[in-house]
């Protein structure tokens, strides 16, 4: 990948010298400039349509990738946001809220990243605390009683390791999610646009429909975390990432994840208007799939979607 | 006479004895063992004799998923449940049928978690128990399979049901897939949960990661042995991420009855007799 990004600079490099030069010495050199253009494009195409595992991981990572407020602004309306979950405190790791996707009202759940090192701070790079994923169930159960459809956006390196996470209880909160997600009577659309991580994921992971967007990653661990307790070495994360299948391609042979979700080429960042619309078009078709579900059907199919994960025969 | 206080001592040479090939003492092994908390010495045999208990300090070692079934279950009452699943290799994780088969053998079992039926003080219930001598007793996808089909069991025959949680989390080597058991594990917890009936998790050292994170945590009774380490994250993990120490008793089974996270510290010894009550209590009116 980084070979490959040096050479499409360099040949962009070259490209802007071309233009620069048919410029200031009016020789119209437009066709030749449609030509390398041409290619150049060719070769992004070919080059993001065969990244490796990890590159996935930087892309899914990148600093300038669309986080959960980023879509909320472009696929919602008239958002609110909501805090708390009426225990502890409110942790600004998972943020949900309500809004209309059109005219319909909707539950928006997601994992928050910043934007910088200070919003990182604050927002602890997208790892949630017990009270993150209280909050969530309780929007989660606020969207059941007014009968509201819960969007959820996954972006979590994991859930936080840490004393106050083990004090609080980071274990059973997470497991209270996968339990009364897996029985809350309203449609729930998952949608993994950056790190699904563990645990910490899967917490806003049970759903009817789980997408994910073509480059984003969704595994047991991260792959330094992985790589760390099989192997004792967190450096070989890439080797990791090359084995774990944490790649949407993966799950969507795997079975795991329903549809993936298209980005534009060279990753989300580069155009969120277009990958918003994209996602919003996926939204609208699930919820419209599920539209006259009887309640009964739709958690008998929720069950059933993980009833049936697993690789095992009979001896 | 002093001159010959302070007299230059005489030297003898001798040539190093050799250690190349010392002679080994016929001691057999594995017949001691010391107790990690008083540091005591213990004769082995006399430690099976004790429920797996230091005879000095009352240290609870681990216990294997046979001698548990065999120290809560009432004698002949234990059916096994889907004995015949086998573990397949779904990301061909290098090596790993290999390190199945030879966890078989280590352990003395198919898996990492046995289910069945039995009665336990006269008491019919389903019963789970997880075994950490198993790949740390770690939860792939016949782990979750088999847990599932027994709160399935369970539900069907509207019996309660006990499991034993023993576990360093969800099995790396099948990645994805075992992170989704603790989705399917939860919703068939959900399932019995919602027909009224009663599900006891005993949690025993260790309790850690996905399996804490999934159905260990979700019992309308959580029951824990004394000293056993329960947590989200391992200890280890949790002291390289705030590069500190942690303080003494932290996560273990009274850190969390301390933090409300369980609803008793049970002695093994007393074990059975405790679920027993908590079977009785609950037993559903005809």
């Amino acid at each position: 990948m980084e070979k490959l990004n040096k050479d499409l600079e360099t040949l962009e490099n070259q490209l802007q010298a071309l233009k620069e030069f048919s410029n200031i010495h009016e020789v119209d050199l437009s066709k030749e400039i449609k030509v390398i253009e041409q290619k150049l494009m060719g070769l992004k195409r070919e080059a993001y349509s065969n990244l490796t595992p990890w590159d996935k991981v930087g892309l899914a990572r990148h600093g300038e990738r669309p986080t959960t407020f980023d879509y909320i602004d472009k696929i919602f309306g008239d958002f609110i946001e909501f805090h708390g979950d009426r225990n502890f405190s409110d942790d600004p790791s998972i943020v949900g809220g309500i809004a209309f996707l059109e005219d319909i009202p909707v539950t928006i759940i997601g994992h928050q990243k910043g934007r910088n090192t200070k919003e990182n701070i604050k927002r602890n790079f997208g790892m949630p605390h017990p009270e993150g994923y209280r909050k969530a169930l309780r929007l989660m159960k606020q969207a059941e009683k007014f009968k509201r459809p819960i969007i959820c956006f996954i972006d979590t390196p994991g859930a936080f390791c840490g004393l106050g996470a083990e004090e609080r209880g980071q274990g059973e909160a997470i497991a209270l999610n996968l339990m009364e997600m897996s029985r809350i009577k309203t449609p729930i659309i998952s949608i993994v646009i950056g790190e699904g991580g563990s645990g910490g994921a899967l917490a806003l992971g049970v759903g009817d429909k789980i997408y994910m967007l073509e480059h984003s990653i969704y595994s047991i661990l991260s792959p330094e975390g992985f790589a760390a307790i099989l192997w004792k070495d967190s450096s070989k994360a890439k080797e990791a990432a090359d084995i774990m299948k944490i790649t949407a391609k993966d799950l969507k042979e795997f079975k795991i994840i329903d549809e993936i979700i298209p980005e534009p080429l060279e990753g989300a960042h580069k155009d969120i208007g277009e990958i918003s619309n994209e996602i919003k078009g996926f939204i609208k078709k699930g919820l419209d799939e599920m539209k006259n579900k009887s309640v009964q059907d739709l958690l008998q199919d929720r069950y059933r979607k993980f009833r049936n994960i697993g690789e095992y025969e009979k001896r | 006479m002093l001159n010959g206080l302070f007299k230059k001592t005489k030297y003898v040479t001798t040539s190093a004895p050799s250690y190349e090939n010392p002679p080994i003492p016929n001691i057999p092994n594995g017949m001691w063992i010391k107790c990690s908390s008083c540091e005591k010495i213990v004769y082995k045999k006399d430690l099976e004799d004790n429920n797996k208990l230091c005879p000095y300090c009352g240290f609870h070692f681990r216990m294997g998923a046979k001698d548990r079934i065999e120290l809560i279950v009432d004698k002949d009452t234990f059916i096994e449940l889907d004995e015949d699943l086998l573990t397949l290799n779904p990301l061909n994780y290098p090596e790993y049928e290999d390190k199945i088969r030879s966890q078989e053998e280590k352990a003395g079992i198919k898996e990492a978690v046995i289910t069945g039926i039995g009665k336990v003080c006269g008491e019919e219930t389903v019963i789970c128990v997880m075994d950490s001598n198993f790949l740390m007793g770690s939860m792939g996808s016949v782990v979750g399979e088999k847990i599932t089909r027994a709160v399935e069991e369970a539900t069907k025959r509207r019996f309660p049901i006990v499991i034993f949680c023993s576990s360093g989390g969800a099995r790396m080597q099948e990645g994805i897939f075992s992170l989704m058991q603790m989705a399917k594990t939860s919703s068939a917890i959900a399932r019995h949960d919602d027909e009224g009936l009663l599900y006891i998790s005993v949690l025993t050292d260790p309790t850690t990661g996905g399996v804490t994170a999934s159905f260990a945590m979700l019992g309308d009774i959580i029951l824990a042995e004394v000293g056993a380490l329960i947590g989200f994250a391992g200890p280890r993990v949790i002291e390289q991420t705030i590069k500190q120490k942690l303080p003494e008793g932290f996560q273990r089974a009274e850190f969390l009855l301390e933090h409300g996270f369980i609803d008793k510290v049970v002695k093994r010894d007393f074990l059975k007799e405790t679920i027993g009550n908590i079977l009785h209590l609950h037993k559903e009116v005809e």
